[in-house]
């Protein structure tokens, strides 16, 4: 019966983020760049329905304490590993590093001209680097202090840094070098007296005010000139640990251990009184663990921290009514997809940042009624778990339809195995010689009958390998038409063999002749990046998901969108979707009815049939809110196109499997949290 | 609301007729609706047809004689009765042209009057209290005719029903000073009598009128004291003989003189009556206005100025008052509108009330071109005269409709004080002139804003939502000039008070007469010290909010659905949204000093028991949690059916 299906319900996808550990707001971009503590680099493109457009995988060797945005497109990170890199943001990987000789760098701030870098290195130095259109330089050393430096800020006139050590703030002359202004630092209160007040964070105002916040729980505000305090505000029992002053210095936010994001605003304290105080004003309480970094956009505050999530938070006084930004976000889980399936043997691969397993789902012998749970006569097994080698984490990976082969990038390295598997017997084998043109790949896809694979490489282009028992041949490199070197972060080849599309960030789709080797197409640039595809085993029509929630339909044959295409955008199935905010990650057919297309985001899945009538979608859409409690006589015709389950969550993965199975990958928050230390602030009931 | 819509005259009076007598015996309905029977004191009958404003037949006695009681249309054979020389029956028809030649009958006693009823026989009723139908009358029309009255006794007023096919007369008779009521039915035949009391030295009852519902008679008595009382008289009464019936005080009337000489009541529909004869405010004076009230909440809902001097009689047929002044019959259409719950609270779109004075005002403001400086002066004066009278109300509204409508049409044109004069009266309501706080916030007139939201009882909620946006986005510096008066707010006190009852914007409360002194919130405008220099409209608005949020808590459960007050979550959205956005304001603000704190209190006993509620919460939440838990492992196989 159609609408009816068995389900795999897989949750044991160990899948863990890493906690966030800085962050920096790109305004002219509205990007957001941020280092999580694995050394990965993501870039949320806020005009783009936040979608996390870019991850650059982390390395084990890195590890990053600050992120510096130069100009719209240059990112900048120093870590305590020594370092400093810059990355190449079409490549997504390291473009060049360098060490600063200061030991450990605990801090990066770039001046507001963009000319200069200063580093805040364990042995107490501030680096100078000048900044030079293709590298940074060592310039000089300011004078070097007692203390490791923590926490760095300019003056936006650029003449003076304050940098928060232990128990002091200076406050240092660019041009000589010298420390013109010394500021001690109350500890904390008696009984934390022995420990050093840690300075983490430190913000040079225009107005020579420093506010600075530090590990006693205070926010404080001095005069620079003077080196007076203005103001202390205890906000924590624990630390500050990160700060973000608004691009107009009206409002700061401070994040604490506890979890909370406290802001403080600029206001006159009476009416008509020119003179301002900095009030602390709101707190949110998004957070579980230490909130390690906050910035704040024109229209929200955003934080992250070692609870792995990114909040978005709306300010409602500076948002427009009813608009996305007036909703608030929390980012879990990565915009694309981490497991692949292959379908007729059942198996799952599971990509982790430094392995990859590979699953065969369970069975059962009976049957039942919906609603029902089946025993599980055949339980899942683990058949292999692939250790990476080298310190670079897993870009992405893939799994053959067929089951028989396991392909993986990282930045510096494509592995290609074949894979045996005969009863329980299972044998893996690496592919020793894959063609030179291999480097790196950011996106891997086998062909539907596993005998070609199709590399999107970090050069923008795509290379075809044949695959065989002998031997690997590279056959062909595809090259955008349009020239364009952005990053190809999806691939989708045709059931036939016939066609392969790629869609790069730069929101070009790609469709390529795989039998005459030549570009067929591009689909119309639409100002929304894909975040999933999928061609059409029967129709060869290419579905197409935005990162705005956007499904079109296009017909690769004829090069134009297809009615239903039309009629999809006319009834509005986003108006349906639109009350959540991930992206679809994934789209696929099902093998015994291909008129029925499955996408799903972290919230729901829904199956469309493309052979019903799109008629009505709202209205079936608010019909189906209680279902359970219609008898079978009331329940809306069971011809309806959409069908949607929300029945799982989180989402990590869906996919339809042959003769009415599914399924469904789940990563329960609470799992998360269980792995999460302690919090320092437990919330007790009834709080 | 009642209203009065523009009358016409349907015909002269005869020349010569004193005050006293208006020239009229009686209006009584004819063939249909739009049909009407005008017996003149004189000695004519003549049909109209009201809509045409046209007579369609004219009887008149013969010189010397008089039509002494109001012809009827007898409704089983579409024959005219009347009464000529108290003892002279006629009976004619339409066709009927000459009316010496139609159907006589002497009666051997003189009769008051013949009352028809749609279905049944007309009764006749004899001076002397006896009373016949007419077929039985007919048979033998010399038949002797008891006296039911004592001596002296006279009939003053009198009016029959139907009643389960049986047909009831109930007349009242007044001996010196004192008045009787008496309720005959007819086969059987019973007569029940009542004493209604006198009300003192010289107050008399001056006007009946009396309807049929639910197997009782409510009369409804005006005394020319200016007092309207309701009695009930039950068809059924248990106890024989001469009872005293008990009057329940309905309205009093505001009489400048103390004493009404003349005027007439008629019973409406929806519990509304028309009063002519006794002006609606004691204000306007002694002149002769035609006025229609709620009796449930004695409040004027229309009137009319009649020139030329009325004070009854006052019939009311089909939708349509008839009432005399001057040399004219004049017909005003009216329409009563059903009390609802959404007009009682003050929910229901008002449209425009009457009133000339006002009119008159507005005709001269719709001019274009009229300055506000001329406005100002026009108004002032106006604004300026004795605040209490229910006139002033329907005026204000109406003012300040017309002003609306003018400030809409001319960007222009904004009398700021004059508008914030309306609204400081308190006697404006939001369903009275809608549009009024949107014109305020348009105009980013946080003044007038916060005067509205002071002094109106009933903003709804699109209309708060509109505000909250409006404060919310507002500059701080707008804000700096906006003085708040934050004692004067008595609407919004919090638990303790709540609101009182307002009827479509008005107060019952100021019509009471010791209360003319009270006021809503005492005019501040001159006294600049109290004023405080440094506040702001959003406390006010909070206090707003709170009040919203104590009232609506309170009664979270008894919220009637459709009722379009804000839900809580709105509400506590809404103080949510004020509070994130201003809170530092707030807390700034001296003003809001004890608001913050009043509603930290109210909060924190809420969470309180929101605490309890929640540990309540916990232990039921784990029933659900036990069929949950059992089945999901790692791995599990799940049948499902997708809609």
């Amino acid at each position: 019966m159609m609408g009816e299906f068995k389900v795999h319900r897989v949750r044991f996808f160990d899948y863990m983020p890493s906690g966030i550990r800085c962050m920096a707001f790109n305004r002219k971009a509205d990007r957001l760049a941020l280092a999580r503590l694995n050394g990965s680099v993501e870039i949320f493109n806020f005009s783009n329905n936040y979608f996390q457009e870019k991850v650059i995988p982390g390395s084990d060797s890195r590890s990053i304490e600050a992120i510096c945005w130069v100009g719209c497109d240059r990112l900048f990170t120093a870590g305590l590993n020594r370092e400093v890199v810059e990355y190449d943001l079409e490549r997504l990987c390291p473009k060049y590093t360098l060490d600063a000789f200061g030991g450990p760098i605990w801090t990066a701030a770039c001046n507001s001209a963009e000319t200069h870098f200063a580093f805040g290195c364990e042995d107490g130095s501030v680096k100078l680097f000048e900044i030079l259109p293709d590298k940074i330089q060592f310039e000089r050393n300011l004078d070097r202090q007692k203390g490791r430096i923590l926490s760095l800020s300019w003056h936006k006139s650029g003449t003076l840094i304050a940098a928060g050590s232990l128990d002091v703030i200076r406050v240092f002359d660019v041009k000589s070098g010298h420390s013109v202004q010394r500021i001690l630092v109350d500890r904390g209160p008696a009984g934390t007296r022995n420990k050093d007040c840690v300075v983490w964070n430190v913000a040079f105002l225009s107005d020579y005010t420093i506010v600075s916040g530090d590990s006693a729980g205070k926010v404080q505000l001095w005069d620079a000139n003077k080196g007076t305090l203005i103001k202390t505000h205890l906000v924590s029992k624990w630390d500050v640990l990160s700060l973000s002053v608004s691009e107009n210095e009206d409002s700061i936010v401070a994040g604490t251990s506890e979890g909370t994001v406290i802001q403080f605003q600029l206001l006159s304290p009476t009416i008509g009184d020119a003179e301002t105080q900095w009030i602390r004003t709101r707190t949110f309480k998004h957070h579980t663990h230490d909130v390690r970094a906050v910035t704040e956009t024109k229209t929200s505050v955003v934080s992250g921290g070692l609870d792995t999530q990114l909040v978005i938070c709306p300010l409602m006084d500076k948002v427009e009514v009813k608009s996305s930004e007036s909703v608030l976000r929390k980012v879990i889980f990565p915009h694309r997809s981490l497991v692949s399936c292959a379908k007729k043997p059942s198996l799952l691969l599971f990509q982790f940042p430094d392995q990859l397993e590979l699953w065969r789902l369970g069975g059962t012998d009976t049957v039942g009624k919906p609603g029902e749970s089946l025993p599980v006569t055949r339980k899942p097994e683990k058949l292999l778990q692939l250790k990476r080698k080298g310190d670079d984490h897993i870009c992405c990976s893939t799994i053959s339809e067929c089951g028989h082969w396991i392909a993986y990038s990282t930045v510096s390295s494509i592995r290609l195995y074949q894979i045996q598997c005969d009863n329980n017997n299972i044998s893996i084998s690496k592919v020793s010689k894959l063609p030179k043109v291999l480097r790196s790949a950011h996106q891997l896809q086998f062909s539907a009958d596993s005998s070609k694979l199709f590399v999107a490489s970090e050069q923008a282009t795509i290379h075809v390998i044949s695959l065989s028992r002998s031997e690997c041949k590279h056959v062909h490199t595809f090259k955008p038409k349009s020239g364009s070197s952005a990053p190809v972060h999806l691939l989708a080849a045709s059931a036939d063999g016939q066609w392969l599309t790629s869609a790069n960030r730069h929101c070009e789709i790609n469709v390529y002749n795989l039998k005459k080797l030549k570009h067929h197409c591009m689909v119309p640039v639409y100002n929304s990046l894909p975040s999933a595809m999928a061609i059409h085993p029967e129709t060869n029509n290419l579905l197409m998901a935005h990162a705005d929630q956007q499904v079109f339909e296009f017909s690769i044959v004829d090069k134009q969108y297809t009615d239903w295409s039309r009629k999809l955008q006319k009834e509005g199935l986003h108006r349906c979707r639109s009350k959540w905010h991930t992206p679809i990650t994934h789209i696929t057919f099902n093998p015994s009815a291909p008129s029925q297309v499955m996408l799903h985001d972290t919230h729901m899945f829904c199956i469309i049939d493309q052979s019903l009538p799109l008629v009505d979608l709202k209205a079936q859409f608010y019909s189906r809110l209680t279902p359970k409690d219609m008898s079978e006589t009331d329940r809306p015709s069971k011809n309806n196109a959409f069908k949607m389950c929300k029945k799982y969550q989180p989402l990590l993965h869906v996919n339809l499997l042959e003769d009415d199975w599914l399924v469904v990958v789940e990563r329960p928050l609470i799992d998360i949290h269980s792995q999460l230390p302690a919090p320092v602030r437990q919330k007790k009931f009834g709080t | 609301m009642a209203e009065l819509y523009e009358g016409f005259t349907l015909c002269g009076l005869a020349a010569g007729q004193s005050r006293e007598n208006s020239g009229l015996l009686g209006i009584e309905p004819g063939r249909d609706t739009d049909h009407v029977i005008v017996t003149g004191a004189g000695r004519t009958v003549t049909v109209y047809k009201v809509s045409d404003q046209k007579p369609l037949g004219s009887w008149a006695a013969k010189q010397g004689q008089a039509v002494t009681c109001p012809a009827v249309l007898h409704g089983q054979t579409g024959e005219y009765v009347a009464v000529h020389d108290s003892k002279v029956l006629r009976i004619w028809r339409d066709e009927d042209i000459n009316f010496e030649k139609v159907f006589k009958a002497t009666l051997s006693a003189a009769v008051s009057r013949i009352h028809a009823l749609p279905s049944s026989e007309p009764l006749v009723l004899f001076q002397r209290g006896a009373v016949r139908q007419l077929d039985a009358l007919l048979a033998a029309p010399q038949q002797a005719v008891e006296e039911v009255l004592s001596e002296e006794e006279v009939i003053r007023w009198s009016s029959c029903f139907l009643e389960a096919e049986q047909p009831l007369l109930l007349f009242s008779t007044e001996k010196s000073g004192e008045c009787f009521l008496y309720l005959q039915k007819l086969s059987p035949n019973v007569l029940h009598k009542y004493n209604i009391g006198s009300e003192g030295k010289g107050v008399c009852p001056i006007g009946f009128t009396a309807t049929l519902e639910d197997k009782c008679i409510t009369l409804m008595c005006l005394y020319s004291n200016g007092c309207v009382y309701k009695l009930l008289v039950s068809l059924h009464p248990s106890v024989e003989g001469e009872q005293h019936l008990p009057k329940s005080l309905l309205m009093k009337l505001p009489v400048s003189e103390g004493v009404l000489h003349r005027a007439a009541i008629a019973c409406l529909e929806e519990g509304h009556i028309a009063i002519v004869g006794a002006p609606p405010s004691a204000s306007t004076g002694d002149r002769d206005f035609l006025c229609i009230w709620k009796t449930n909440f004695p409040t004027p809902q229309a009137s009319k100025e009649l020139p030329g001097g009325a004070d009854g009689p006052l019939w009311c047929n089909a939708g349509k008052l008839y009432v005399t002044h001057g040399k004219v019959l004049t017909v005003l259409p009216y329409r009563c509108e059903k009390s609802s719950l959404a007009a009682a609270l003050g929910k229901l779109k008002q449209t425009s009330t009457q009133g000339d004075v006002y009119k008159a005002f507005c005709l001269y403001w719709g001019c274009v071109g009229v300055s506000r400086e001329e406005v100002e002066e026009v108004l002032e004066p106006f604004l300026s005269c004795s605040p209490v009278s229910p006139q002033f109300q329907l005026g204000l509204a109406h003012i300040a409709v017309e002003l609306l409508k003018r400030c809409q049409a001319d960007p222009g044109f904004y009398p700021q004080s004059v508008l914030a004069r309306l609204a400081q009266t308190g006697r404006l309501s939001h369903s009275s002139c809608p549009g009024f706080l949107m014109l305020a916030l348009e105009k980013h007139d946080y003044f007038l804003a916060q005067l509205c939201l002071q002094h109106f009882p009933d903003i709804p909620e699109a209309v708060i939502c509109a505000c909250l946006k409006a404060f919310l986005s507002v500059a701080d510096a707008d804000l700096a000039q906006v003085s708040v008066d934050l004692e004067g707010v008595s609407l919004v006190d919090g638990p303790g008070q709540s609101l009182e009852v307002v009827q479509n914007g008005f107060s019952p409360v100021l019509l009471e007469e010791d209360s003319c002194d009270v006021q809503l919130t005492p005019p501040k405008l001159d006294q600049s010290s109290s004023w405080t220099d440094m506040s702001l409209t959003c406390p006010l608005f909070l206090q707003y909010l709170q009040y919203l949020y104590v009232r609506s808590s309170g009664d979270v459960y008894t919220q009637l659905p459709g009722l379009r007050a804000p839900t809580m979550t709105q509400i506590m959205d809404w103080v949510s949204l004020l509070l994130d956005a201003h809170f530092a304001v707030l807390v700034m603000a001296p003003e809001a000093k004890g608001l913050l704190a009043q509603l930290h209190r109210f909060v924190r006993s809420q969470v309180r028991l929101y605490s309890e509620l929640g540990k309540i919460q916990g232990t039921l939440q784990e029933l659900g949690k036990i069929k949950k838990e059992q089945e999901i492992g790692l791995y599990s196989i799940e049948v499902i059916e997708l809609f």
